[in-house]
């Protein structure tokens, strides 16, 4: 386009109408998009307990529900709840990012003859809801014995990383586009697979590994069903998410809700946080991973 | 491939092979022992030793329970010394089919591994008949590191996947064909009942076969609306988005993100606080005036509009989602086809139609099918938002209940576990069928290179 067109364009009156239509159009869908967060930021600040109000808008501000929610640990201990999960999730982490980047690098850059199946098995069992697997697994994990008292805490990091083999899709896209005359030519010069998976694959994919390991670290934050079939009544076992859904129980709801906002806003913002943050990679996994 | 599969086969193996190599049926590991891999050898045989002792302890006495799944009943018998009633252990159904399964998949690995070492056994002999030499345990353990590191990478997530995925797979698709089920008192001791509960879900007729048709009929629904127009309308936001002329580009797409980069489960219990018949947006409503005061929105008891609301807040979280996706997608469609499109005189409307919906369709097909296969098995979001309600007096499934949802309150709330095992088999089949016939049928597997 040449700078003549260009300034034609800008001077179309009909162009200048789309633009401010289309301006104005993000910025109702912006509104849209950004009003629960905020109304539920307002709602961790208000001072008015209960549950249900008749103003849209709090009264009156407090940080009374942020003070609670860390010292009333007699019905709900949220500082108990965070540690539980805080340590779970660092341990799956690990556990994770190893298995989905060594499938994901197994199947991207080895030739075996479980390849394909393992492929195929992969789809065909993502076909399955996974809740059916959640009954028969928390019937394994009884049967082994964990699922009582803090063992609890053992069985939720086994059922967290002990499957995450099958999520290796986006790992292996970002995987597939690194050109493979790279390690060829480092295997031409003596290096191993394992040096070239840990030595050469690995820095080179850095933005696929941060993004496994985020992953892996927000899925227990996240998951809720699971821990709420495991955890069952053991309170102080429970997750940071069994504990806000029970905040919203009929039995808790009056006293707990603006809590229950208070602790959502502080779960959000290190995982909003992490999450923006690694949005990237996962935009360049999943475009890898399509184009493979 | 097929002829070094010939060449090794446990056939041959048996009728060819030497003594070591024969000995090896019986003794595993004596083929490898034999032909200088001592160590690898004394492995597999204790493999073996292993498994016999496990069978003989444990694995047999399960197995022969396989047929009755135990009839012992808990018994209440009177303890003359303590003056109380004592209960005996009895059967436990659930555990003996948990533990017939494992068992069985022991067996299974057991064989696998026989045939394995049958068949590495005649090749180390054919290797040393040839003069080639053997390689060392040490040897091996250095491939495990090169040539062989996909074993040394995939065994543990394997392991993982086979004992927390596979084996419970098969036990629940074993329960759907027991009598396993609070109705009738079937919770600790049961037996098998072949395809009844299949005869149960499929009639139309019965109380559960209705329900199960009704539940499909709006999980189809819901899982076509929730892909087609996430689909779109997110690709559309990342058209709108990434226009020459839109200012704030990197602003308006962090607006978007920050919606999902909230946990999933927080927005979703926000929203179904929200929506409550006292909640913000009925207040907000009322004094705007827009509702008379006292009167509030039937978000969730309403039938119709518990099921469009779910629909419209699953754009809400679905929409920046895809425009996440497809932004780098939308990037790669080649210029030239604008171009094209637009020396023809093709308007926004035409040229998205024509171009940038085939293309994008041609592209993203799979990734369309998994989407539908999450949502099929979106769990959170139903159960989150309305837990399946309104419910029907007497029924067991709510009117926006999904299959999985369904599956978990029959497994759950009604401990009806036959019944779920079944819902979550139809589940599945329903799923396959779905991603076979779309698969076939999308541009990229019958035209490979339209696009190229």
């Amino acid at each position: 386009m040449t700078a003549m067109q260009k300034k034609r364009n800008r001077r179309n009156p009909r162009r200048v109408a789309v633009n401010i239509a289309v301006h104005i159009l993000l910025g109702i869908l912006a509104v849209i998009w950004l009003l629960p967060i905020f109304w539920i930021i307002l709602t961790s600040f208000r001072a008015e307990p209960g549950a249900y109000t008749n103003t849209f808008l709090p009264q009156g501000y407090t940080l009374n529900n942020y003070v609670k929610l860390f010292t009333d640990r007699n019905v709900i201990n949220f500082p108990k709840m965070f540690t539980n999960t805080l340590i779970i999730a660092i341990i799956c982490c690990f556990i994770s990012t190893f298995f989905v980047l060594s499938v994901a690098y197994s199947l991207s850059r080895m030739r075996f003859a479980f390849r394909k199946p393992y492929m195929n098995l992969a789809m065909i069992l993502g076909l399955f809801p996974g809740f059916m697997t959640m009954i028969a697994q928390y019937f394994i994990l009884k049967s082994m014995g964990l699922t009582e008292g803090s063992a609890i805490r053992i069985g939720l990091i086994v059922v967290y990383s002990a499957c995450t083999g099958l999520g290796f899709q986006i790992a292996k896209g970002y995987f597939d586009t690194i050109p493979r005359s790279i390690d060829e030519a480092a295997i031409i010069d003596g290096a191993t697979q394992w040096q070239v998976f840990t030595k050469i694959t690995m820095p080179l994919a850095k933005p696929i590994v941060i993004y496994t390991v985020m992953t892996s670290f927000i899925a227990p934050w996240v998951d809720f069903i699971f821990a709420k079939v495991l955890c069952r009544a053991n309170a102080d076992q429970w997750t940071v998410a069994i504990g806000l859904w029970n905040m919203l129980q009929k039995e808790y709801i009056y006293q707990w809700y603006t809590c229950f906002a208070a602790g959502a806003v502080i779960i959000s913002i290190p995982i909003a946080a992490l999450f923006l943050y690694m949005q990237r990679f996962y935009v360049e996994g999943m475009s890898g991973a399509v184009k493979g | 491939m097929s002829v070094r599969k010939d060449e090794y086969s446990v056939g041959k193996a048996i009728a060819k092979g030497d003594l070591y190599t024969k000995l090896s049926a019986v003794f595993m590991g004596a083929g490898m022992a034999g032909h200088k891999q001592i160590v690898k050898g004394i492995l597999v045989f204790l493999c073996e030793i292993a498994f016999i002792l496990y069978m003989i302890n444990k694995g047999l006495g399960h197995l022969s329970q396989l047929v009755s799944l135990g009839d012992a009943e808990q018994q209440k018998v009177w303890n003359e010394a303590k003056q109380i009633y004592e209960y005996t252990q009895g059967d436990n159904s659930q555990q003996i089919l948990l533990f017939c399964v494992v068992t069985l998949f022991i067996i299974a690995a057991i064989i696998v591994l026989w045939v394995l070492q049958m068949r590495h056994s005649y090749k180390l002999q054919k290797e040393i008949e040839k003069g080639n030499s053997v390689p060392t345990f040490k040897q091996d353990i250095v491939s495990l590191f090169n040539g062989n590191l996909h074993i040394t990478l995939m065994s543990l997530p394997c392991l993982g996947i086979l004992v927390f995925n596979i084996v419970p797979l098969v036990y629940m698709i074993s329960m759907a064909f027991t009598s396993y089920s609070k109705e009738g008192e079937h919770l600790i001791l049961f037996d098998w009942n072949g395809l009844t509960q299949f005869r149960r879900v499929l009639n139309m007729q019965g109380n559960i076969g209705r329900q199960f048709w009704h539940v499909l009929g709006w999980t189809v629904v819901w899982a076509i609306f929730a892909t087609f127009l996430n689909y779109i309308l997110g690709m559309i936001l990342a058209m709108i988005i990434n226009r020459k002329d839109t200012k704030g580009k990197a602003f308006w797409r962090f607006c978007f993100v920050l919606s999902i980069a909230v946990p999933q489960f927080v927005s979703l219990m926000v929203m179904n606080i929200m929506l409550q018949p006292n909640g913000a947006v009925n207040v907000l409503l009322r004094n705007a005036g827009l509702i008379a005061p006292g009167a509030s929105l039937p978000f969730w008891t309403d039938v119709t509009w518990a099921r469009i609301t779910i629909i419209v807040i699953n754009l809400w979280i679905g929409i920046p989602y895809t425009m996440l996706q497809v932004t780098g997608i939308l990037q790669n469609i080649p210029s030239e086809l604008y171009e094209a499109a637009e020396m023809d005189g093709a308007g926004p409307v035409r040229t998205f139609f024509s171009i940038t919906l085939p293309y994008m369709l041609f592209v993203t097909t799979p990734y369309l099918i998994t989407s539908f296969v999450g949502n099929i098995n979106n769990f959170n979001v139903i159960y989150l938002l309305s837990g399946g309600g309104p419910t029907f007096v007497g029924d067991t499934a709510g009117q926006t209940d999904l299959l999985v949802t369904w599956l978990y309150k029959l497994t759950i709330d009604q401990q009806y576990y036959n019944l779920g095992a079944v819902i979550g088999i139809m589940t599945f089949v329903i799923l396959t069928i779905i991603t076979l016939v779309t698969y076939r049928n999308s541009a990229s597997y019958k035209n490979e290179e339209a696009f190229m």
